[in-house]
């Protein structure tokens, strides 16, 4: 049974995407967006998954809005208008309805019996509270070692399967970011000016290159 | 967007209200970074949450006087030096004779404080590269509309 908040917060986000999708105003739109990933950051908390809010919150409704609205002074303020076709929208109806069908499948919200839950994580919060109580008993025993089952032992068990067990994978995100970042600059950034407050390793920079 | 952000200045109250807010922006993303390991947060959420306090800052009080705060070149090191950090852990932690970015070769003695150090000096690696990511992102988009 969902929360009278959740309830609440869906309609306010279905309510917002129907706007945004129907609004012409490219600037209204804008900042509708930053008010959905407000409302799903919302969500996010009443779920309990508060790094992801935390993001949401950031990204979605701060820097992402100042991007859009970046864009929107570069190019046109308001939609151009096109004649209605028919056949995009049935397009996008099947394919909505193929993933609302989709989700049918898909496990209760909370469902302990879930896939996911299944083996790995129940392992490893298995591993981290053992080696968490075993560090409150006596500190200074290391915790699990030798058995073959390494124990991170940080209190917030997202974060050691994020940096620990699954180091790798962030370390691979990490470079996502960083080679996303390059094409971004690649594409859009324009000639440095030669500015009055120029600092000086740029010009050396300049010249030897 | 050169006329827009005199215009922002113009403005006493945004002007006012976020210089009374990005350091406690800051503060809250420095809170998120290191206090990861106990609560919700972590590199990327502190690193978003840094980056929007510095793009508010650029967005009342103008380019020109962001790039003065934050230099364009120091972020673009930056995304590299964070993604270097991170590598550098996995590095170190191969030379000790472990796999990489196995963090309990970083403390000769207990390795549940070598896998905090790591996970402290790999978040803070994230952090940094998000942080200048997001920066040179906003410099990139908004500096088009300068001219």
């Amino acid at each position: 049974m969902p929360l009278p908040i959740e309830i609440v917060l869906f309609i306010f986000l279905l309510t917002t995407a129907v706007v945004i999708a129907r609004l012409e105003d490219l600037f209204a739109a804008a900042m509708l967006t930053g008010i959905f990933s407000l409302l799903s950051a919302g969500l996010f908390t009443i779920m309990d998954a508060v790094d992801v809010a935390f993001t949401e919150a950031a990204v979605g409704a701060g820097v992402a809005t100042v991007f859009i609205l970046c864009t929107l002074s570069l190019t046109a303020k308001r939609e151009y208008q096109q004649p209605t076709r028919i056949l995009p929208f049935i397009v996008v109806g099947i394919t909505g309805a193929a993933l609302i069908y989709g989700t049918l499948d898909m496990p209760a919200y909370g469902d302990p019996d879930a896939v996911p839950h299944g083996h790995l994580s129940a392992k490893f919060i298995e591993i981290e509270e053992k080696a968490f109580l075993s560090q409150d008993k006596h500190a200074a025993e290391p915790a699990q070692h030798g058995s073959g089952e390494k124990a991170v032992g940080l209190p917030n068990i997202v974060t050691s399967i994020l940096a620990s067990y699954r180091g790798y994978d962030t370390f691979g995100e990490t470079a996502v970011i960083f080679t996303a970042t390059i094409g971004v600059m690649l594409l859009l950034r324009t000639r440095r000016r030669e500015k009055k407050v120029s600092p000086p390793n740029r010009d050396q920079m300049e010249t030897t290159s | 967007m050169k006329k827009q952000p005199m215009r922002m200045r113009e403005k006493i109250i945004l002007r006012v209200v976020s210089k009374a807010f990005i350091p406690f922006i800051f503060l809250f993303a420095l809170y998120i970074q290191f206090h990861g390991d106990f609560g919700p947060g972590g590199g990327f959420q502190a690193g978003v949450v840094f980056a929007a306090g510095i793009i508010l800052y650029g967005v009342i009080f103008g380019l020109d006087t962001m790039r003065l705060a934050v230099p364009e070149r120091l972020m673009e090191y930056g995304i590299v030096l964070g993604l270097i950090l991170y590598g550098g852990v996995g590095i170190v932690s191969l030379i000790s004779g472990a796999n990489f970015l196995d963090y309990d070769v970083l403390n000769a003695h207990d390795p549940t404080h070598g896998q905090h150090l790591g996970i402290l000096l790999v978040e803070l690696g994230v952090g940094i590269t998000v942080t200048c990511a997001m920066t040179t992102i906003f410099y990139a988009l908004a500096g088009r509309g300068e001219k």
